[in-house]
């Protein structure tokens, strides 16, 4: 009896272990941004097709590292891969989602959304260059406001990071002494301030320290209700970072003639646009050695470039535009392909 | 019977058996205690393998760690040579590292804590051995204890959120009007009262290290005999007396243990003082400034670095954190043969 029940429990277990591996589970890992949207396409996508997406939001460069060494099936990041490091390890990326990093501050009487600033401005707080807050050129930009006698307290990232690299990259294309001073990458040698571990610890930072001014993900922003500030764009109007500003900025991307799709959405043309967007990069192999997985991890994406764009947007994310995505799906079919050189149909 | 050294053919058969001691035994009881002997030396081989190779085992996994520690180094050692060691660049995106802030950092901030946790931990195990009515002693000393069961993350989410701002508004402004004009002292207590800081990070480490201090103190304690101590009273000594002249001096030993395995483990501690130090590159006297230890350095950029030099240096960084704790116990474990030398020649 006792040998017959032990049996039928062997059986239940190897059937649930069939069903369950014909399920696929897609891996990723990389940005620390685009972790809240993935989780929530995945969740609404394993409802759907009942596969799973396991991604693991260990940073931009920890996702290149990964899909690298072809650990995971997908690879995010924040920076997008030069032309000729895509060549060398036989990758192709291609945008996911766009986002936007605000400046948030904590100086008393300053209500969110106030207080203007522009790009060299910005760089020079940064740089350690303005050291108070009623400095004679924010006063410039702000006339009549308010703004107490205050040390500046910078806060940035600690840990290498995809919003560093937005920020940075838009600091470089505005101050050309930040240029070439400090340069853009996911961890640059900041001149001044203390580091926060992630967009949390930068708005733990912001929201302890009186006189502080930081730099997080939007989403971030609006779920900790942070002071945020108004940007000067490069057509010259302040503009409030909402999602008007931030689809503006996206929208004026021209990624048709950006090779592999590298383009940075900073500083963007564009009367309303947001000067600090970005996107999130996927970083894929060119030949895929296992066709049926390689068929999944393009079908996931084809969902979220379709039934995904509310969910994105509900999430303060903005989604690709629609002339983009169907470029997108070229580029899948001209350059993802088996080891025999077929194409990869999408389920 | 005289007992004859030396030539032992002189000796009769009835001598020799007495002097090797030798019973008349029957033949079957001898193969009985010969099996048994040979059993029980095969198992005390073998126990003495097993344990061989347990007791080598550390010292091989010890010798491989610092192996691959260094081969990790080698790209970093031989760009940066030994002014690696000087240098206070961290520049990731011109590919220029040094150590000097993270050794500085983690140097600085395991003194202050050995500073604040040694006193106290000498008063609270002497309160617990000699002070305490016996009802309070166990549950104080298991409260104590508890200290240590804290997770390291959760001191330094609690040193983020409730600490540092205590010390921003309450002991850091107090600090700033008392001490900041004096003459030499005074650079220590310069800049804003941010609350992170390596003073904070100090000063959390401190709590953290005060359970092991103040229990290996305990230990020590107890173990003095109560004969000496009672001499001494006999003798007309007040407590005081007792315990600086009897104790004391009695348990240098385990005091200096104590206070060895605090240090030991304030050196490495990794998730406590990234959250409150701030992660600056920037090297400061003043204690309210944001610093960085080795390992706040390499919990925040390990997995974010890309390029073979900046994981380089970062390998480097943990083989210098490795030598200076190898070189700190070497020196404690030194510092303890002279004293029981001395202690021997003076008795």
């Amino acid at each position: 009896m006792k040998f017959i029940t032990q049996f039928q429990c062997f059986l239940a277990g190897l059937f649930l272990a069939i069903s369950a591996a014909s399920a696929t589970d897609i891996t990723g890992a990389g940005s620390t941004f685009v972790y809240p949207v993935i989780s929530k396409w995945a969740e609404a996508y394993k409802k759907e097709t009942g596969n799973s997406i396991n991604y693991q939001s260990i940073g931009s460069g920890a996702g290149i590292k990964q899909i690298q060494n072809k650990t995971v099936d997908f690879g995010a990041s924040d920076m997008p891969l030069k032309s000729e490091e895509l060549a060398k390890g036989n990758l192709v990326q291609f945008p996911l989602v766009n986002g936007a990093v605000v400046p948030v501050i904590h100086v008393s009487g300053i209500e969110g959304g106030k207080l203007k600033l522009d790009g060299s401005t910005l760089a020079n707080i940064f740089m350690g260059r303005i050291k108070k807050w009623n400095d004679p050129a924010l006063m410039a930009l702000n006339p009549g406001m308010k703004i107490p006698d205050q040390e500046i307290s910078v806060v940035h990232r600690s840990d290498g990071s995809g919003t560093s690299f937005i920020w940075s990259n838009y600091l470089s294309k505005v101050s050309p002494d930040w240029k070439s001073q400090i340069g853009e990458g996911t961890a640059v040698k900041w001149p001044t301030g203390v580091g926060g571990k992630g967009n949390e610890g930068v708005a733990s930072f912001v929201n302890q320290i009186d006189g502080s001014i930081g730099y997080v993900e939007y989403a971030y922003a609006q779920q900790n209700k942070m002071i945020v500030v108004q940007m000067k764009n490069k057509s010259g109007e302040f503009v409030q970072p909402n999602s008007e500003s931030f689809i503006q900025a996206a929208n004026a991307g021209d990624w048709a003639t950006a090779k592999d799709y590298y383009l940075i959405l900073t500083d963007a043309g564009g009367k309303k646009s947001w000067p600090i967007a970005g996107s999130t990069f996927v970083i894929l192999h060119k030949t895929q050695e296992n066709p049926e997985q390689a068929k999944q991890v393009l079908g996931f994406f084809h969902w979220a470039y379709n039934s995904g764009q509310k969910l994105a947007s509900e999430l303060s994310y903005v989604p690709m535009p629609a002339k983009v995505t169907a470029m997108i799906e070229k580029t899948w079919k001209s350059e993802i392909k088996t080891k025999d050189g077929k194409v990869i149909s999408l389920p | 019977m005289e007992l004859a050294v030396g030539n032992s053919k002189e000796l009769s058969k009835r001598q020799r058996r007495e002097i090797l001691g030798l019973r008349e035994a029957s033949v079957f009881t001898k193969k009985f205690l010969a099996r048994r002997i040979k059993r029980l030396k095969w198992i005390d081989v073998l126990f003495h393998c097993m344990t061989l190779f347990f007791a080598l085992l550390i010292p091989a996994l010890l010798i491989t760690i610092v192996y691959e520690l260094y081969l990790g180094a080698v790209p970093s050692i031989h760009k940066f040579g030994l002014n690696f060691l000087t240098s206070t660049d961290w520049d990731p995106v011109a590919s220029q590292f040094g150590a000097l802030v993270p050794i500085f950092g983690t140097l600085v901030t395991s003194t202050i804590a050995l500073i604040v946790a040694v006193p106290i931990s000498f008063g609270i195990a002497l309160f617990l051995t000699e002070i305490a009515p016996t009802s309070v002693r166990g549950p104080l000393g298991t409260a104590i204890e508890l200290l240590a069961g804290i997770p390291s993350i959760i001191y330094g989410m609690w040193g983020l959120f409730v600490f540092s701002p205590f010390i921003a508004h309450n002991i850091q402004p107090w600090m700033h009007t008392h001490f900041a004009g004096l003459p030499i002292i005074g650079s220590l207590f310069q800049g804003p009262p941010m609350g992170i800081g390596m003073l904070t990070a100090g000063l959390i480490l401190s709590i953290m290290i005060i359970p092991f201090i103040s229990s290996v103190m305990r230990d020590t304690f107890l173990i003095v005999p109560v004969m000496l101590k009672e001499s001494a009273y006999g003798l007309g000594a007040t407590q005081w007396e007792v315990i600086w002249r009897v104790v004391l001096p009695f348990s240098k030993q385990g005091v200096a243990g104590g206070i060895m395995l605090g240090l030991a483990r304030a050196l490495g501690e990794t998730m406590a003082v990234t959250f409150v130090i701030g992660n600056a590159h920037d090297l400061s006297v003043s204690l309210f400034s944001p610093g960085s230890t080795i390992s706040s350095t390499l919990a925040n950029e390990f997995t974010e670095a890309v390029g073979e030099l900046y994981t380089s240096s970062l390998i480097e960084l943990g083989l210098i954190l490795f030598l200076i704790t190898f070189f700190i116990l070497a020196l404690a474990k030194l510092l303890l043969l002279r004293l029981k030398k001395k202690e021997g020649l003076l008795q």
